[in-house]
């Protein structure tokens, strides 16, 4: 599972819904896989305002811990939270040069961009476990794919 | 204008729900011009925040992988988020190559696909996360599954490569069986919905048979608070003047206080 998937995961047991602690989820002994897919920059400039960031901090910062075997793309590397000029080398153009007709350039992802693309959607947990801070709770992983079902939902 | 259906062939329809007409009701229902232009008017502007779709009970990923792929046609944007969940972990599997597959294929690699979880409904989704909801629910009014077996029959046997037929008859009763009038699973999962859908912009689509009483289901939602709406957006297998299943499609409207 993806590293954003956790920024609108939350812990499964009701009581816990209203608790800031069940949010974000941790993740305990994960096995890391970074699975290469195309950076969608009109996707990532959207998606800053949404992004819960100290959250997400909270969770890259923990799994930097895990990327033992390859440089950690961890948050430090930039600015934070980072505008949407930070995500285009020059800055964004934009909006200004193609309402006045000129060709469009094509804008190229700045080294920014590429660090939270890593994070958000190439970095993601195979094996392990989510834990809740509120009720402590352990959710597992297996084969990338986590099970929030508990005991009692199934009575 | 017609839109590929998603490959399922990966898919052992053994224990995981084979696309029917409910399946296609609903992926006729959101493409069709009248729901993406009520999609398009909350959810064009390219500027926006990328609305997170859920759906639930995902089974085979069909319905999830189509709007993945067609997010342009029916968003009117193709940066659009989606999640999937379903109780059944082989349908989780399954559902997550679906999608997978169709955004390379033909979604042009541009919709970003969360993940496919193994969960109860929306339990373990962040409260007001979900623009847009989607739910073909087990609907038929048949005794719901001992659930006592779940854990054990939601993976593969010990030592085996194979599920089991028992097993295999438990997880397709899953995705069917639906209690007194086909009503208790998707009636918990109503309860979730005013707390799951994001403020302003939150829509719910879930597919009702005519056993469920779908005049009384809608009449109901209409009672939730002010500003709730629940209407029939696309139907199919007209029955004795019955549609036999159809699409509700639920909202709150935004007060104008002026
Ligand atoms: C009618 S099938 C729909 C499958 C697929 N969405 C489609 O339209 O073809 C219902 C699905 O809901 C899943 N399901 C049943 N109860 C559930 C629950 N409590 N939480 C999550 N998924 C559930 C079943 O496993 C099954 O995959
Ligand atoms: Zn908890």
């Amino acid at each position: 599972m993806k590293l954003l998937t956790l920024n609108f995961l939350t812990c499964a047991v009701k009581t816990c819904k209203s608790s800031p602690a069940a949010f974000p989820l941790h993740p305990r002994d994960a096995t890391l896989q970074v699975v290469e897919t195309e950076l969608n920059l009109a996707f990532l400039k959207n998606m800053l305002p949404r992004l819960m960031w100290d959250e997400l901090r909270v969770v890259a910062d923990e799994v930097c811990g895990f990327l033992l075997s390859f440089p950690p793309p961890c948050f430090p590397c930039f600015p934070f939270p980072p505008t949407r000029s930070d995500l285009v080398v020059g800055g964004e153009a934009g909006a200004a040069a193609t309402a006045e007709g000129e060709e469009e350039v094509e804008e190229v992802p700045s080294q920014t961009a590429q660090d939270l693309h890593r994070v958000l959607l190439e970095t993601t947990v195979h094996e392990g476990k989510l834990v809740c801070g509120n009720c402590g709770h352990e959710y597992k992983v297996m084969e990338g794919v986590p099970n929030f079902l508990l005991p009692g939902h199934l009575v | 204008m017609m839109l590929p259906t998603p490959s399922t062939s990966h898919v052992c329809f053994d224990h995981v729900y084979e696309p029917a007409e409910d399946s296609f009701l609903l992926l006729d229902t959101l493409s069709s011009s009248s729901e993406a232009a009520f999609l398009q008017n909350r959810f064009s502007n390219a500027q926006s925040p990328p609305p997170l779709v859920l759906e639930v009970g995902v089974g085979s990923g069909v319905v999830l992988a189509f709007t993945a792929a067609n997010a342009e046609r029916i968003f009117g944007r193709q940066d659009i988020l989606t999640i999937g969940t379903d109780i059944n972990s082989f349908a989780c599997q399954a559902a997550a190559q679906t999608v997978r597959t169709a955004i390379t294929e033909y979604g042009h690699g541009k919709t970003i696909s969360l993940d496919v979880v193994n969960g109860d409904l929306a339990s373990c989704l962040r409260p007001r996360s979900v623009d847009v909801f989607i739910f073909n629910p087990p609907y038929v009014p048949a005794d719901l599954p001992d659930f006592a077996r779940h854990d054990k029959y939601n993976v593969l046997p010990d030592g085996q490569k194979k599920t089991t037929f028992e097993q295999d008859s438990y997880l397709l009763e899953l995705s069917y069986a639906g209690g007194e009038d086909g009503m208790v699973v998707t009636n918990r999962m109503l309860d979730q919905i005013p707390e799951i859908l994001s403020t302003g912009r939150g829509v719910a689509y879930v597919l009702l048979c005519a056993q469920n009483k779908p005049e009384a289901v809608k009449q109901r939602i209409r009672q939730w608070g002010i500003g709730w709406m629940a209407e029939t957006v696309g139907s199919s297998g007209k029955q004795a003047g019955w549609e036999k299943l159809q699409i509700m499609r639920v909202w709150k409207e935004a007060l104008n206080l002026q």
